[in-house]
C-alpha cells in the first residue's frame, strides 16, 4: 500500500473537563472515501476543526503527505491542498453562484490583492468548468442568496474543489437535504474524487449515504473510536451496536429509491 | 499623601456620575441592541429639567431632592415617548440606522433645550445642607462628593435586587442573554423593551439631575457625556452594569490622578485605555460574545457593472459638472465644490461600511486628519498647496493604519464603538494641543495657490481629485480586492477557509478609505481657508452616515447622490432657526419611511418601470 495522503496520530482535546476527542489514529489512503460516524456529540465535528486548523489540538500528530499541518491556521491548511465543506453551508449571498466559484479561485490564484482589474473576468471559464462538473452551470447567474438548499450543497462543492484539493473534510455533506437528493449529490461526489483522486473523509448521520458510498467507516462514540473498518465490519461489530441501539436503520439497510 | 487621597475621593464621586449614566445606557443596550446616541441628551434634559424645577416651582415646594427625583421622572416619560415614537419602528433595523435616527433624536432634543430653557450656560443652587466641605486627612472635600460617591454603589445594588429579585429583573437577564428565545416564549417583548426604557432614561436623568450642585449647565453636556458613557459601556462589556460600575471607577480615577499627569491629555487617556482593553478583551471586560448577530433586513443582491441607463445619467451628471460653472454663479460653484468634497468623503465612508461591513462611527478622523495634514504644511513647513494635497492622503492613512489596526479586531457594535473613540481622540488631540493646531481657534489663511485661487479653478481641481477618487474606489469595489472584502462581511467564515487572511485585507481596506477621507479634508480646508476641531467632531462623523444613509446603503451610487442631496439641504435649513431640529426630523424620517435611501428608492422604481433589471426576473 502507498503512503496515507493524511495521517493522524493520537489526536486528542477536551474541554474543560470533557474529553471530546481522545487518542485517534487512523489513516486515509489515496481516493479513499471515510466516513466518520457516531452519535451526536461524539467529537466529529471537533475532530474536523482540529484537522483543518479551527480548533487547536492538545496532543497528536497530523501529516498531510508527510508534512505536520497541525497548529496550522486554516488558511494555512487550505493552502496545503485540504478543502473543506461545512455543516451549514456557507456561501456569499450577496454574490451570483459564478462569482463565488470565481472568489475561490481569484485566493487560489493569490490575487485578492488587485485592486484594479474587474474580478468578473477571472477564472471565468475555470469557474464554469467547476459549476459543470458539479451540474450547477445553468444556474451560474444567480444570486447564491435564492438557490434552494440543494443547490447550495451542491456550490459548495464546487467551491470546495476550487483550488483542486487532495484532501476534502465534508462535515455532514447531505445534512437538511431530502432523501433522494442525499443519495444523488452523494453519488456525485464519488464520482468526481474517484476521477480526479481525491481522498474523503466526511461525517454523516445518514445510514444509507454511508453504507452505499463510504469504503471504509470509523466509528466514534464519546471522543474514542470504537470501531474502523469495511461497510460489513462495522455494520456487525457489536459495540457499534450497542451504540446505535434503537438506531435500526443502521442495521436493516433500508433502500431508498 | 492626603492630597492624593483626596484625589482618590474627587475620582470616585464622578466615578458615580459616570455610572448612573453608564449603567440605564448598557441596560437599554443589553436589552434592545440599540447604541442610544440619545441617551445623553436625557442626561442633558434631565440636568435642565431639575434646574427649572429647583428655580421656577414656587415655594420649594419639592425641594432639592424632590426637584431631582421629579426631573428624573420627567425624563423617563420623554425617553418612553421617544422609544414609542421612533424606537419601536426600529428594532430590527440594522445598527447604522439605529444608531443615526438616535442621533437625529440628540438633534432635535439640543434645539428643544434652546427653545425652552435658553442657550446660556446656567448655575443649579447647592445642595440643602450639603453645601460645605469636610475635611478628610485636612484636606478640604465637598460634601456633595461624599453623597455622591455612596449613591454610585446604592444604585448598583438596587439594580442588581432588581434584576435578580423580581420577575421583570429576570425578563431582563433573559433578554439580554437571547431576544429571540424570550419573545418565543410569550413574553410581550413590546412592554419589557419599554419599561427598560423608562428605567434607562430615569437613571440618565438622575445622572443630570445630580449634576447640578457640582458643574454648569450648558447644550453641550449631551455629546460629551455621550462619548463618556460610550467608553464607560464598552469597556465594562456591553449589556453588564457590574461591569459598567467597574469602568466607571476605572475612567473616574484615570481622569482624576490623569489630569495631575497629563493635564493636556485626559480625554485622550480614556479612549486609550478602551482602545487597550478591546484589543485585549474583545467584548469588555465583563461582557460576553454577541450569540447570535441579528441579521433581519433584506439580503443583498448581486452588485453588476452600471446599466446603459445608469451610465448615461452618470455621463450626463459629468457633463453637467464640467459645464457648471460657465451657467452659475460663485454661490453656486462653491457650493457645488462643498457637494464634490463631501461626495468623495462619504464615498470613503460607503467603501469600508457597505461594501467591506465595517461601520465606522468615527469617519470624520480621517477626514480632519487630513484636513490638518495640509493645514500642516501651509503653516509649519511652509508648502505648497500641492505638497499640502498630498500630505493630507498621508497624514490620513497614517491614523488609518494605527487605528485600522486595533478596529479589524473587532466586530459589529465594538468596531463601531472603537472607530468613535478614534475620531474622538483626533478631535481631542486637535482640540486641546493648541500649540500645534490653535486649538479652538484653528488654523487660519490656508488658501491654494495662485493658479487655483479663484473659484471656478478650484471647483474644477475638486471635480477631479474627488470625481477621481469617487471613481477609483468604484473600480476597486469591482476589483478582486473589492470582491474579497464582500465576501468578508457575507461570510467571515468563508474567507477565512478559502485561505484569504481576511484582516489584512479589511485593514488594508480601512487605510484606502482613510486616504480618500483626508484627501476629501485636505480640498476641503483649501476651499474654506481654516480648519477647526469640528471637523473632526461626532457631528461631522455623523453626517457622512447620514449621507450615505440617505442616498441609499446598498446602492453603489448612494454616497454621490445623498453628498449632492444633504449638502443642498443643509444649506438650505441652516439659515433657518432651529435647523438642528429639522435636520433631526428628516433624519428620523429618512430611517423610518426610506430605510433605502434616495438612490435605492429611485432604483427600485426604474426596476419596476423595467428599465433596469430585476435580479428575481432574470434568473
Amino acid at each position: 500500500m502507498s503512503d496515507p495522503v493524511l495521517s493522524v496520530r493520537n489526536l486528542s482535546k477536551s474541554f474543560g473537563g470533557l474529553k471530546a476527542v481522545s487518542d485517534v489514529s487512523f489513516d486515509l489512503a489515496k481516493g479513499e472515501l471515510l466516513a466518520l460516524i457516531g452519535p451526536n456529540g461524539a467529537g466529529k465535528t471537533t475532530c474536523f476543526n482540529m484537522l483543518n486548523g479551527q480548533l487547536r489540538a492538545d496532543a497528536g500528530q497530523v501529516r498531510l503527505n508527510g508534512t505536520s499541518i497541525l497548529g496550522l491556521n486554516p488558511r494555512r491548511v487550505w493552502r496545503m491542498g485540504v478543502g473543506r465543506t461545512f455543516q451549514i453551508t456557507a456561501t456569499y449571498a450577496s454574490m451570483t453562484v459564478r462569482e463565488n466559484v470565481q472568489m475561490a479561485l481569484i485566493s487560489h490564484h493569490r490575487k485578492t490583492w488587485d485592486i484594479w482589474r474587474p474580478a468578473s473576468g477571472l477564472h471565468v471559464e475555470e469557474a464554469m468548468q467547476l459549476l459543470d462538473l458539479v451540474g450547477m452551470r445553468e444556474q451560474a447567474e444567480r444570486a447564491a442568496a435564492i438557490l434552494a438548499y440543494g443547490d447550495l450543497k451542491r456550490l459548495e462543492l464546487a467551491i470546495a474543489l476550487a483550488h483542486a484539493p487532495e484532501l476534502l473534510l465534508m462535515d455532514e455533506p447531505t445534512a437538511g437535504m431530502a432523501p433522494r437528493e442525499r443519495v444523488r449529490l452523494m453519488q456525485l461526489t464519488a464520482d468526481i474524487v474517484a476521477e480526479r483522486g481525491i481522498s474523503v473523509l466526511f461525517t454523516e448521520h445518514d445510514m444509507d449515504v454511508v453504507f452505499s458510498h463510504a469504503h471504509r467507516i470509523m466509528v466514534l462514540n464519546r471522543g474514542e473510536l470504537i470501531a474502523s473498518g469495511s461497510v460489513d465490519d462495522v455494520r456487525n461489530d457489536a459495540r457499534v451496536q450497542e451504540v446505535y441501539l434503537g438506531g435500526g436503520t443502521l442495521f436493516e439497510g433500508q433502500a431508498h429509491g | 499623601m492626603s492630597f492624593y487621597f483626596a484625589q482618590f475621593l474627587t475620582g470616585l464621586s464622578s466615578a458615580s456620575s459616570l455610572f448612573l449614566v453608564a449603567c440605564g445606557l448598557s441596560l437599554i443596550f443589553g436589552v434592545t441592541r440599540v447604541v442610544n446616541f440619545a441617551h445623553g441628551s436625557f442626561y442633558m434634559l434631565g440636568a435642565y429639567v431639575a434646574y427649572a424645577l429647583v428655580q421656577f416651582v414656587p415655594g420649594s415646594i419639592l425641594g432639592f431632592w424632590g426637584s431631582v427625583l421629579a426631573a428624573a421622572l420627567i425624563v423617563a416619560l420623554v425617553g418612553v415617548v421617544v422609544e414609542i415614537l421612533i424606537l419601536k419602528r426600529i428594532y430590527n433595523a440594522p445598527e447604522l440606522y439605529q444608531l443615526v435616527a438616535t442621533f437625529g433624536v440628540v438633534l432635535l432634543m439640543q434645539d428643544a433645550i434652546l427653545l425652552i430653557f435658553g442657550g446660556d450656560d446656567q448655575f443649579g443652587p447647592r445642595a440643602p445642607g450639603l453645601d460645605s466641605v469636610v475635611r478628610v486627612f485636612g484636606e478640604p472635600i465637598p460634601e456633595y462628593d461624599l453623597v455622591l460617591i455612596a449613591l454610585g454603589p446604592i444604585v448598583l445594588g438596587a439594580l442588581w435586587l432588581l434584576l435578580n429579585r423580581t420577575r421583570w429583573g429576570i425578563l431582563v437577564r433573559a433578554a439580554t442573554l437571547d431576544r429571540e428565545m424570550v419573545a418565543s416564549l410569550g413574553v410581550n417583548q413590546s412592554w419589557l423593551f419599554t419599561t427598560v426604557f423608562f428605567l434607562g432614561s430615569f437613571l440618565a436623568g438622575l445622572g443630570g439631575a445630580l449634576q447640578l450642585p457640582r458643574v454648569s449647565i450648558n447644550l453641550l453636556m449631551d455629546l460629551s457625556i455621550i462619548a463618556e458613557a460610550f467608553v464607560v459601556v464598552v469597556i465594562g462589556g456591553m449589556g453588564s452594569i457590574p461591569g459598567a460600575f467597574i469602568a466607571a471607577l476605572l475612567i473616574g480615577e484615570l481622569n482624576a490622578f490623569g489630569v495631575l499627569v497629563l493635564p493636556q491629555a485626559t480625554i485622550v487617556l480614556a479612549f486609550v485605555v478602551m482602545a487597550v482593553v478591546l484589543v485585549i478583551r474583545p467584548y469588555g471586560l465583563l461582557g460576553k460574545a454577541e450569540t447570535l448577530a441579528h441579521v433581519a433586513g433584506q439580503v443583498e443582491l448581486p452588485i453588476r457593472p452600471a446599466s446603459t441607463l445608469a451610465k448615461s445619467i452618470a455621463g450626463l451628471l459629468l457633463i453637467g459638472l464640467v459645464v457648471m460653472p460657465f451657467l452659475a454663479g460663485e454661490f453656486a460653484i462653491v457650493l457645488a465644490t462643498d457637494v464634490l468634497i463631501f461626495a468623495l468623503f462619504a464615498a470613503s465612508l460607503h467603501f469600508i461600511m457597505s461594501n467591506g461591513g465595517m461601520v465606522s462611527f468615527g469617519h470624520a478622523a480621517y477626514f480632519g486628519l487630513g484636513a490638518y495634514g495640509a493645514a500642516f504644511v501651509i503653516k509649519y513647513a511652509g508648502g505648497s498647496m500641492e505638497l499640502a494635497l498630498l500630505a493630507a492622503p498621508l497624514m490620513a492613512a497614517a491614523g488609518a493604519l494605527i487605528f485600522g489596526w486595533f478596529c479589524v479586531r473587532l466586530s459589529g457594535v465594538y468596531m463601531a464603538m472603537l472607530t468613535l473613540a478614534a475620531a474622538q481622540i483626533v478631535w481631542s488631540t486637535a482640540y486641546q494641543w493648541q500649540d500645534l493646531t490653535g486649538g479652538d481657534d484653528g488654523l487660519l489663511g490656508i488658501w491654494p495657490s495662485e493658479w487655483a485661487k479663484s473659484k471656478t479653478a478650484y471647483y474644477y481641481l475638486a471635480l477631479v481629485l474627488c470625481g477621481g477618487g469617487i471613481l477609483a474606489m468604484r473600480r476597486m469595489i469591482f476589483s478582486p480586492f473589492g470582491y474579497t472584502l464582500r465576501g468578508g462581511r457575507d461570510n467571515p467564515n468563508r474567507t477565512e477557509s478559502i485561505g484569504i487572511n481576511l484582516r489584512q485585507h479589511q485593514w488594508a481596506a480601512f487605510i484606502i478609505a482613510g486616504v480618500f477621507a483626508g484627501i476629501a479634508g485636505g480640498v476641503y480646508v483649501f476651499s474654506k481657508g481654516s480648519i477647526f476641531p469640528d471637523e473632526a467632531a461626532i457631528p461631522r462623523s455623523v453626517d457622512a452616515l447620514v449621507m450615505v444613509l440617505l442616498g441609499g446603503v446598498q446602492t453603489l451610487s448612494g454616497p454621490v447622490v445623498g453628498a449632492g442631496v444633504f449638502r443642498l439641504l443643509e444649506d438650505e435649513i441652516s439659515r433657518l432657526d432651529y435647523w438642528r431640529a429639522i435636520l433631526g426630523v428628516i433624519i428620523i424620517s429618512i430611517v423610518v419611511i426610506a430605510p433605502e435611501g434616495i438612490a435605492g428608492f429611485i432604483k427600485k422604481i426604474a426596476v419596476k418601470a423595467g428599465f433596469e433589471r430585476n435580479e428575481e426576473q432574470a434568473s
